[in-house]
């Protein structure tokens, strides 16, 4: 028993922990996932999360020593924004002649995610800190905790607010999109890119390959509006 | 070998973007100022081949890339218990709104959109 204990303290110290259980974790999640027709409720990153989260806490796993393996996945961010130029460039006549329509779209919807968060948040009476924290919710984790830097926010607590946020609209977009009657795949791609970043847009490439193209150009979209207008936006705010 | 020479090449732009976003304190973060590099870079077709064999294979998986982060949120949940159901609710409602007005606008600025394409309603 004391070796089992041994070898678990020295693995769990290791780089190779995190990564492996990442990766391992996934790919069942990924599979169950498969195995269910993709349905929203059996999203992989949702099932991932809740069962790494399971184990660091049970196994007293610092996040930290996890992480330290995690990084040589959450280090592909990076590169996969950079990717999303791909499936921009293969439609770019497409995208030429709808720019306008989609740039509103982006402007009033992402507008409408981030203002009527903030609104709600202030009208139930929640604090200040909180209310600059949600604001960039729709906006990809790490840059969302960027602009939550910038505007008097916590970064932590927006992370946490971008990430449930995706998580919603990845889970709850199908029957949202149905019940308005929505059917065209690039208004629901990008609509799920829009309020639910990287989320949200993987949730959508998996679907159909329109409806992740058009989330790729509203995350980015996003990106480039809330880094813009949302200092702005709160200097004249305060 | 495409793969890497792919990946290499996303890299070397988002270390680009990095280097201009600090160099002209830009408001942009380095990965979008890559993703613009890339969408110039690509006018070359040398690049297209490789660029699409790493895009395609990250793009497929980009629910794997969430996951650290994830976690990490699953260790902060006392942040959020602390300010109580009241931020479900916000999150919830303000996402479900944004998705609603994004949508419902698009297919008003994209007619011809919904008779082209007709989604099938039941696998999204």
């Amino acid at each position: 028993m004391n070796e089992v204990v041994q070898l678990w303290v020295y693995l769990a110290s290791t780089p190779l922990f995190g990564l492996t259980a990442t990766l391992v974790v996934y790919v069942i999640a990924a599979a169950l996932y498969d195995r269910t027709g993709s349905a929203p409720w059996a999203n992989p990153v949702l099932w991932s999360v809740l069962a790494l989260g399971a184990l660091l806490v049970s196994t007293r796993t610092p996040y930290p020593s996890y992480f330290a393996g995690a990084q040589f996945v959450h280090v592909l961010l990076g590169p996969a924004v950079v990717a999303l130029a791909w499936p921009l460039w293969q439609r770019r006549a497409e995208l030429r002649r709808r720019g306008v329509a989609l740039a509103v779209a982006a402007l009033v919807g992402g507008a409408a995610a981030g203002g009527s968060g903030v609104a709600l948040a202030w009208a139930l009476g929640l604090p200040d800190e909180v209310l600059r924290s949600l604001a960039s919710k729709s906006v990809t984790a790490p840059v969302a905790m960027g602009i939550a830097e910038r505007i008097g926010g916590v970064p932590a607590l927006a992370a946490v607010f971008a990430v449930l946020t995706g998580l919603v609209g990845a889970l709850s977009g199908k029957y949202i999109f149905n019940a308005l009657g929505v059917e065209a795949w690039a208004a629901r791609g990008f609509a799920l890119g829009t309020t639910s970043h990287g989320i949200g847009a993987a949730r959508a490439i998996q679907v159909h390959p329109d409806a992740g193209a058009y989330a790729g150009i509203a995350l980015g979209l996003q990106v480039l509006l809330a880094s813009l207008l949302m200092p702005l936006v709160f200097r004249w705010l305060a | 070998m495409n793969a890497l020479r792919g990946l290499a090449i996303l890299l070397l732009l988002q270390a680009a973007g990095e280097g201009l976003s600090r160099a002209f304190a830009m408001l942009l973060p380095g990965p979008v100022l890559g993703l613009v590099l890339l969408l110039v870079a690509l006018q070359w077709p040398r690049l297209r081949e490789p660029v699409a064999a790493t895009a395609e294979f990250l793009l497929a998986h980009l629910s794997l890339l969430f996951v650290p982060v994830g976690v990490g949120v699953v260790m902060h949940l006392d942040l959020v218990s602390r300010h109580g159901a009241r931020l479900l609710v916000v999150i919830v409602v303000s996402t479900w709104l944004g998705l609603a007005v994004t949508a419902l606008l698009l297919r008003r600025l994209l007619p011809d959109d919904a008779r082209d394409e007709p989604g099938d309603a039941q696998a999204s």
